[in-house]
């Protein structure tokens, strides 16, 4: 079915599945009770997911298959990002021409870094890119201030052009929308004690990120993907075969070069705002992050771990000693206060921490990333007989 | 929309017909933003109201966001009636009676901006669309406060910046939505260059060392302008990139130069970095033109300048608000200013919860909370026209700055404005800055209009 | 041409800072074969070692001063150190303004701790992974140090001043005959290139010299040989692991008079220490040290007003253009082996 094999449409189609309901899925708990603090299922962070998923994916074509580990990619995220609102602010509200523009000036952009940094492989190569990434960077926040915005950034105003849109009227301000639906619309619809919110750019988001799931998909499964894993294996075995393998890896780089620019341009389309420390190194080092975490070379891996480190940064870092304690309410206050105690360091101001041990743990006990989590349950509940034939017959590394 | 609403709700009928068994859909309703309820956005429905505080909790600034968020529990506390009351009992309106907001119970909660504008919005849109929040305050820096106000623009929210200082949050970036009460680069160029010229004379050269963005920016030009009509020169004016860390090639030239003045125009890691730089290569025991060479940093905060430590001393520097006005103190020309009671109560209440004086940070953000809660009050409603309409040309007294007008035009404070200098013989750690002059409010205020931008008409949302 | 001179010297002094942090890196980096995204962290650690250092001498007891106000109206507590009341005020203020050069015999233990734990228990095991696998667990790692110091110290800067002795500058163009206050320098800056140039002679000289460093060298250049001659090679490395954390440390250490530290100082310093190792090449110990003055110098000159008059924004940008250049034209930065990290 659609050009894919078994396994591969099972995966995709859970994807597509778990996307559909994910509003249902990420609001597990009730309005009113405590742990709805861990509910999810709000517009802002949904559009995260599947953005960053986006973006992730893309990162994973280069990385996954070709072993190039590029740590520069947030400039293309940025890059697509100022072309979307440029776009906005002269041409029309409607987000399409924004994430066309997006996408292809994105492309462009990667073509040009790829071209110069693909010269050189390994580490130099890594440096070259994190090089264009942190130059793009710097100049936007300073010198290109007029371009960019600098510091503040750049957000429609009700005093831009916008030539194809109609003049507004008195007292509204531009919205992004998607031929006259806009982004921000919400649908919510209160279940008993849940409320779950359908939101108009979630599902926006949500159909490109599963095309562009797709594309991943098949762009895996090609003969370019095997040559791609063939750059990865053995590039001098390849160059004695005849094939030069830098059109594979320059074309590798572009493409994942407009999933960022795509990533950020939807990111405008939801929520029209840049800012440059957008392309700022610890952005494009997230990405890396995340597809390492979530499991390099796989499918849904990536999306994964884009989905949990955006989880740990918007609901943990928003848990603060208040909540705790009116989670602990029902226990003693000594026993309360301990409790908070313990657990104070590692929520709210204190995120970041827990999120470093999850780097750790997860790449300590789990070196295939999240996805081999994944498996590993799914191992132990479905085919256990199986799974001990399977480790006698693995290498030994 | 409507027709949309009709397919949608069949199709998702359909989706969830497992749960209808349970329980019928109860409420469906369309929004432009979540929990749209009576014509404005999140308007508050139960017994309680949910305030937004977006402070920063991890990078560079996280001990300024940390003592904002103290600021904002302190008035949560004032505003429930719980807590001696601080500013309350010395605010000139007397809406606000400690039962909340129009009788509605305040509850906050909190998120981290990491001083980065993607992060700030996505932290503030989560308050907004989960948690119900009616307004959205803190922030210490420009960049995350114009991000986070366009936010609140568009969704039909109050935003009440916190610490930010460039002149664009409420010139070309003004928003309807959004309101500033600390002061901006404007102000500190007016109310700093008379007191440097009395203390180092009218015939100065300054060299301005300038952090490369729209804060850095503003600043510098506020400065150079206010110095140069009283009859400084400014030799030459450097920008330096944010992330620069050491400074020393950059301060290395200017005593070949021929400046005796160095501004330096950073804030934050930035200035700390800078200035101990500058006192390290000896600047300050240098003559230059047969003058003392001085040091001159626009925007003090207390907090950095402890991480700048014995290098502040005698330094001049302008700032929103310092504690010491609690106690009084003599200013430049010898003559005694009275202690002033609302810092007091401020101090008294703050310092005996924390046991340390507030920041000016927590300052403008405690004040900006009790004006947003005042506005409702006066409004009676919680709808964001009705409280912008409350703000605006509101004139109060007694929130620690003296009388103090919420103009109109730009949404912005127009207040005294404090210039201090670094203490040379401090008897704590906190005990760092000395106000010696309060530069009234007729010297800094401008025409709304010289930074252009277009406040907009008020957003209620849904 | 003093402007010229005047940023020779800073740029030799930044210029010992980096390549003070890259030779330690590339001890790990380029020889162990391990990407250590914590580098700039054991940098950040060596920093706090004076402030803790700073910290516990600074212990004290308090009094009441009833003539002075605290900022409630209440009578002031002062502070009194214990080691000014027990050696008396000029032996214990002495003490306490030498605590960050004295704080080096503090860090070192504790740099060769961290050190070794962080090799055994950690990045011994990662040797043979992807370097993908090496970033994410070091870089967790630095997350999770940074984040322990922040919740001890905070986020702001502590202000760790020099010794009084090295608190001015002294004026090097009088001293080469030029006009007075042309060139000036610091004294803790002088102070901290020396220090820079005797560390990297002793680890040179160590590696050089020592029958310890032939192995390392050895080692480094073919591990599975070495091994195979029965030396334990394993423990050679952890020894140079815990080398590379004291270097790190006590350029990190001697920094803290030039710039505050915090707690996220590492994370600053880490980009740029990668750009320095790999500009100067993998594997290449002298080339980490020649790139670091080369781009300590040229960040220098960039940062002067007459060029940025010509290029506006050349200083936001200078080392990454350099490291570009230099990459293209220099397959493998200025001095790396062939072979090193590139694949």
């Amino acid at each position: 079915m659609l050009g894919l094999s078994k396994s591969d449409i099972r995966i995709f189609l859970l994807v597509v599945v778990l996307t559909i309901f994910a509003p249902f899925i990420l609001n597990p708990f009730p309005e009113a009770s405590g742990l709805a603090q861990f509910n999810a299922g709000y517009p802002d962070l949904m559009q995260r997911f599947v953005i960053f998923g986006i973006f992730a994916i893309g990162f994973n074509i280069l990385f996954g298959l070709t072993g190039y580990l590029s740590f520069g990619h947030a400039a293309f995220l940025g890059v697509g990002s100022y072309a979307a609102i440029w776009m906005m602010k002269l041409l029309t509200m409607n987000v399409i021409p924004g994430i066309i523009m997006s996408v292809l000036i994105a492309g462009i952009f990667a073509v040009a870094v790829g071209y110069i940094s693909l010269k050189r492989t390994g580490i130099y190569f890594s440096i070259l890119t994190l090089a264009f990434a942190q130059m793009s960077f710097a100049l936007a926040y300073s010198v290109l201030t007029p371009i960019t915005g600098g510091e503040t950034g750049l957000q429609p105003k009700i005093s831009d052009p916008r030539m194809l849109d109609a003049a507004l009227a008195s007292g509204e301000a531009p919205r992004a929308n998607l031929f006259g639906l806009e982004m921000g619309t919400s649908y919510e619809l209160a279940l008993s004690g849940w409320v779950f919110t359908f939101n108009v750019g979630y599902y926006v988001a949500a159909i490109v990120m599963i095309i562009a799931l797709y594309i991943a998909i098949r762009i895996f499964r090609s003969p370019f993907g095997v040559m791609l894993r063939a750059v990865k294996s053995n590039q001098q075995r390849m160059r004695y075969t005849g094939l030069n393998p830098k059109p594979y890896t320059l074309a590798a780089f572009v493409i994942s070069g407009m999933y960022a620019g795509l990533a950020g341009g939807l990111m405008v389309a939801m929520d029209t705002q840049v800012g440059p420390e957008r392309m700022f190194w610890t952005a494009s080092g997230e990405v890396v992050l995340m597809t390492i975490l979530g499991g390099t070379g796989t499918i849904v891996g990536p999306i994964l771990g884009a989905g949990l480190i955006k989880y740990m940064e918007n609901i943990l870092s928003k848990i603060n000693a208040d909540i705790l304690y009116e989670w602990f309410a029902m226990l003693p206050d000594s026993i309360a206060d301990i409790l908070v105690f313990v657990i104070y360091p590692f929520i709210g101001k204190g995120w970041h921490l827990t999120l470093g041990i999850i780097f750790m743990c997860v790449v300590i006990f789990l070196p295939g990333g999240l996805v081999e989590g994944g498996q590993r349950i799914g191992n132990m509940f479905g085919r256990k007989k199986k799974t001990e034939g399977e480790k006698s017959s693995q290498p030994a590394e | 929309m409507s027709d949309i609403k009709i397919t949608r709700r069949g199709i998702l009928k359909g989706g969830t017909i497992a749960g209808a068994g349970l329980a019928m859909p109860t409420i469906f309703t369309s929004s432009a933003w979540a929990g749209g309820h009576s014509g404005f956005t999140n308007a508050p429905t139960g017994n309680t109201v949910t305030l937004g505080f977006n402070v920063p909790q991890s990078g560079p600034y996280a001990d300024e966001g940390a003592d904002e968020l103290r600021a904002y529990q302190l008035a949560v506390e004032h505003l429930n009636g719980e807590g001696d009351g601080g500013m309350l009992n010395t605010f000139s309106s007397k809406a606000l009676d400690g039962t909340g907001i129009l009788g509605k119970k305040v509850e906050y909660v909190t998120g981290d901006t990491q001083t980065k504008s993607d992060a700030a919005r996505a932290s503030a849109r989560s308050m907004i669309e989960k948690d119900g929040a009616i307004m959205i305050t803190g922030g210490s820096s420009s960049g995350v406060a114009v991000a986070v106000q366009a936010l609140c623009q568009e969704a039909g929210v109050i935003f009440m910046a916190g610490l930010t200082h460039s002149n664009d949050t409420t010139g070309k970036d003004k928003k309807a939505n959004g309101f500033r009460h600390f002061f901006n680069s404007y102000m500190t160029g007016a109310a700093l260059a008379p007191v440097l010229a009395n203390a180092y004379g009218n015939d100065r050269k300054a060299y301005h060392l300038t952090a490369d963005y729209n804060w850095g920016y503003t600043t510098e030009e506020a400065v150079k302008n206010s110095t140069e009509a009283l009859g400084w020169e400014t030799v030459a004016a450097v920008r330096t990139p944010l992330t620069q860390t050491d400074f020393s090639s950059y301060i290395a030239p200017v005593l070949q130069s021929g400046a005796d003045v160095l501004v330096l125009n950073h804030y934050g890691g930035n200035m700390v970095n800078s200035l101990t730089n500058a006192v390290q290569f000896g600047l300050r025991e240098k003559m230059v033109n047969d003058k003392n060479f001085e040091i001159v940093v626009p925007l003090y905060s207390r907090l950095m300048a402890k991480g700048a430590g014995a290098n502040v001393k005698g330094i001049f520097g302008s700032t929103n608000w310092h504690w010491s006005l609690a106690q009084g103190f003599t200013d430049a020309s010898g003559k005694k200013v009275a202690p002033d009671a609302a810092s007091a109560a401020f101090v008294k209440s703050f310092g005996e919860k924390y046991g340390f004086p507030p920041s000016q940070a927590a300052h403008t953000c405690y004040v900006q909370t009790i004006l947003y809660a005042d506005a409702c009050t006066r409004a009676k409603s919680f709808k964001p026209s009705a409280v912008g309409e409350a703000l605006e040309g509101f004139r109060f007294d007694g929130l620690g700055n003296g009388p103090t007008l919420y103009r109109a035009e730009d949404h912005q404070c127009f207040k005294d404005v404090l210039v201090v200098r670094g203490k040379e013989n401090p008897t704590s750690e906190y005990d760092l800055l000395e106000v010696v002059e309060i530069t009234p409010v007729d010297q800094v205020i401008y025409d709304a209009s010289i930074f252009g931008g277009e406040l907009g008409g008020f957003n209620n949302g849904a | 041409m003093d402007a010229i001179l005047l940023q020779i010297l800073n740029g030799l002094d930044k210029g010992s800072a980096y390549a003070l942090i890259a030779l330690g890196l590339t001890l790990i980096f380029g020889t162990l074969g391990v990407v250590n995204f914590a580098h700039g962290a054991l940098f950040m650690v060596g920093a706090f070692c004076a402030v803790t250092f700073q910290r516990i001498l600074n212990i004290s007891f308090q009094t009441i001063d009833p003539t002075k106000k605290d900022f409630l109206g209440n009578p002031l507590k002062v502070d009194t150190t214990y080691i000014e009341s027990w050696l008396g005020p000029n032996l214990g203020s002495g003490i306490l303004d030498w605590a960050v050069p004295i704080s080096i015999l503090f860090a070192i233990p504790v740099m060769i701790l961290i050190g070794y734990v962080m090799e055994r228990g950690l990045i011994k095991h990662f040797y043979r992974r992807p370097h993908a696998d090496q970033i994410l667990v070091t870089f967790g790692l630095a997350i999770v140090l940074q984040e322990i110091i922040k919740f001890f110290y905070g986020a702001n800067p502590i202000p760790t001043p020099a010794p009084e002795m090295f608190a001015g500058s002294f004026d090097f163009g009088a001293a080469v005959g030029l006009a007075e206050d042309t060139i000036i320098y610091p004294y803790w800056r002088l102070v901290y290139f020396l220090f820079s140039m005797g560390i990297i002679a002793a680890v040179f000289s160590f590696l050089q010299f020592t029958t310890f460093g032939m192995v390392v060298r050895a080692g480094m250049a073919d591990r599975e040989t070495v091994g195979l001659l029965g030396i334990n090679i394993d423990r050679r490395f952890t020894i140079m692991f815990a080398i590379a954390a004291v270097v790190a440390g006590l350029a990190g250490l001697m920094y803290t008079p030039i710039n505050a530290p915090n707690y996220h100082m590492g994370m600053d310093f880490l980009v740029l220490s990668f750009v320095v190792v790999v500009v100067g090449g993998m594997g290449s110990l002298s080339g980490a040290v020649l790139a670091g003055f080369l781009l300590g110098i040229l960040e220098s000159f960039a940062s002067m007003k007459e060029v940025i008059a010509i290029l506006p924004g050349i200083n936001q940008i200078i080392i990454y253009l350099v490291a570009i250049i230099i990459l293209l034209t220099r397959p493998r930065g200025l001095m790396g082996r062939k072979g090193v990290m590139e694949d």
